[in-house]
């Protein structure tokens, strides 16, 4: 009870922070939101393959990466205008994540994670070699057209904030009701005892697939975001390192919580920024912060609520 | 002919040193169930001491030849060993009944701080390994040349790796870490200390990573504080391809890579050499979801 009402304050608290946000801060600021908003995209997305399902995958970026080179490819070639091409985007992520998934996913725990790493570097080396003479090696491709939304050019990081956080915003309402649903209760079965999960009428195999491909395909759409914020797409910013600090933010904050899952979002991204005085040392501290975290609070600094307690 | 000698000479003594830095992963994984992602870090620590030696006045012209190379290695060795008795002790240590998933997370923190330490100590640009150090003689093997330095890297893995295999199978303290890695309850019932037995892992493991890391020094005589990574994955690759938690698997894992990735890139493209590994892993896993030695591990959340 107490509980709820705490989440309940903090939720409406936040909203309203990030309602003034961009009024209040600097545009340097607001910047950093966009980002931290970009990557709260994909550890919510992953959150519901790896938190939810407990699928351990390390190779999120790769699904991100399609998406936004889907959008890079179709603005710059096709001429077809940014926001439009979201729902392809999420097709091409989703449908290679099936590609990917129908090999791999029977694959348990640490198997399914090299594999998932592995995928990620495939599709990086595949980009910097210029797979189909579409992706411009390892420049990438420049000169994504801006974002129209009710006629009005999104340019600024003001301008793009209402759009970012505006999916943030939509992406926890929609999981949060996809997690209390039927599906979710599936998801946390499998999860917890996959043998159990299949004894009770689960399709585990379906569930699993299905969570992959969904989550798949939410960080494609993000990766339209990310190529309209940018105007760049470049094989360096889907690398190994990018999937580690989105899986990073779920498990730093608490797999399977939509509110811990935004926390380390917030951390991740931001604690680099926040490091910044300390220059060259910044990484070491994140890296030292990463550790005593997990040691003080193995479960996530915000984790799920336990069964029961509401 | 002659180009394919040099690229399996090449394929085995890379694979060597693969195979060396998998067998920490593996052996690390067959006790706690955990992927110890700094590992990386410590065979790249490997690789700077080794520097700070051979190009310190007092005692680089002591250790640059002969018996001079085998203290290097054991001084090395020892200090890895070290390093990584430390890092499970503040890294680990802690989470050992936490959720798997918290003890991964740890182990990356754990990787971004000793990756970083690295830059800071040695500076981020690459060192390379001085001229006067690194041995440029070469034998006529079947009509080609081959550098020994090659030929000592594939040797010296081999006989590290014979040397674990005895210590894992005919002495006391290899039976007890067998018998943690079976069943690490059981094992504590019947006497066995499991922190003594995680800790003899955590120095045998990096000591050889560490020789690792001098060997990739000696052999091609430039180095970087990120090397860990890519090294580092494709030596958890190479653990994963024989079966993890076995350690003649990783050992045949990491020749297979090794191979797999000198032939590919000289026969098939060399623009995806940094791809033919995890290719190489998804057919495997394919055809046999446990590896090619591995059986089923019990595993659980």
């Amino acid at each position: 009870m107490t509980r709820g009402l705490v989440a309940t304050a903090a939720a409406v608290v936040f909203a309203l922070a990030m309602t003034a946000a961009p009024f209040v801060l600097s545009t340097y600021w607001v910047d950093v939101l966009d980002s931290v908003g970009i990557y709260a995209l994909l550890a919510l997305s992953l959150n519901l393959i790896l938190g939810e399902a407990g699928l351990y995958d390390m190779g999120h970026a790769a699904f991100f990466a399609v998406g936004a080179y889907t959008t890079a490819i179709l603005t710059t070639r096709l001429g077809v205008p940014l926001l439009l091409t979201l729902p392809a985007a999420a097709l091409a992520a989703g449908l290679f994540a099936a590609l990917v998934a129908l090999p791999v996913l029977r694959l348990r725990g640490d198997y399914l994670l090299i594999v998932t790493v592995g995928v990620g570097e495939i599709v990086r080396i595949a980009l910097v070699n210029d797979v189909g003479s579409l992706t411009g090696g390892a420049n990438g491709i420049f000169g994504i057209p801006r974002p129209f939304l009710f006629g009005l050019k999104l340019r600024t990081p003001e301008q793009l904030f209402p759009l970012i956080w505006g999916a943030v915003a939509l992406t926890i309402l929609v999981f949060h009701r996809l997690s209390a649903s039927r599906f979710g209760r599936q998801l946390r079965a499998v999860r917890e005892d996959e043998v159990a999960a299949e004894g009770s009428g689960v399709n585990t195999a379906r569930a699993r697939l299905t969570v992959f491909v969904l989550g798949s395909a939410w960080a494609g759409m993000a990766g339209t975001l990310f190529a309209a914020k940018m105007t760049v797409v470049s094989p360096e910013s889907f690398g190994f390192w990018e999937s580690v600090l989105v899986f990073t933010m779920v498990l730093l904050g608490g797999a399977g919580s939509i509110p811990g899952v935004l926390l380390g979002a917030f951390l991740v991204a931001g604690l680099p920024e926040l490091f910044r005085g300390l220059a060259s040392a910044r990484m070491l501290v994140f890296g030292l912060a990463l550790m005593v975290m997990m040691v003080v609070r193995p479960g996530g600094l915000w984790p799920r609520r336990a069964r029961g307690a509401s | 002919m002659e180009e394919l000698l040099q690229q399996v000479t090449n394929g085995l003594a890379i694979g060597g040193v693969y195979a060396l830095v998998a067998l920490g992963y593996t052996m690390v994984y067959g006790v706690l169930r955990l992927i110890n992602f700094a590992h990386g870090e410590l065979f790249t620590l490997g690789a700077y001491l080794g520097f700070t030696f051979l190009t310190s006045a007092a005692l680089g012209p002591r250790l640059g030849t002969g018996w001079g190379l085998l203290l290097l290695a054991l001084l090395v060795a020892g200090l890895v060993a070290v390093s990584g008795a430390l890092l499970e002790r503040a890294a680990y240590r802690p989470l050992r009944e936490a959720p798997r998933l918290s003890a991964v997370v740890s182990a990356l923190g754990a990787s971004i701080f000793l990756q970083n330490a690295l830059m800071l100590g040695w500076g981020a640009r690459f060192q390379v390994y001085p001229d006067e150090a690194l041995p440029t003689s070469a034998v006529t093997l079947g009509g080609t040349r081959v550098p020994v330095v090659r030929l000592a890297v594939i040797l010296v893995s081999l006989a590290l790796m014979a040397a674990l295999w005895l210590f894992v199978n005919r002495t006391k303290l290899g039976t007890a870490i067998r018998a943690v890695a079976l069943d690490r309850d059981a094992a504590r019932l019947c006497g066995i200390d499991v922190d003594q037995v995680v800790r003899a892992v955590f120095l045998v493991g990096p000591a050889l990573g560490g020789v690792a890391g001098l060997m990739v020094g000696l052999t091609y005589g430039q180095i970087g504080f990120t090397m860990g990574w890519s090294y580092g994955m494709k030596a958890f690759t190479a653990a994963i391809l024989g079966g993890i938690g076995n350690v003649p698997g990783a050992m045949l894992g990491g020749f297979l890579l090794g191979l797999a990735e000198s032939l590919g890139s000289a026969y098939v493209s060399s623009a995806w050499k940094d791809a033919i590994a995890f290719v190489v892993l998804i057919v495997v896993l394919l055809v046999r979801p446990t590896g090619i030695l591995g059986e089923r591990v019990a595993e659980k959340a």
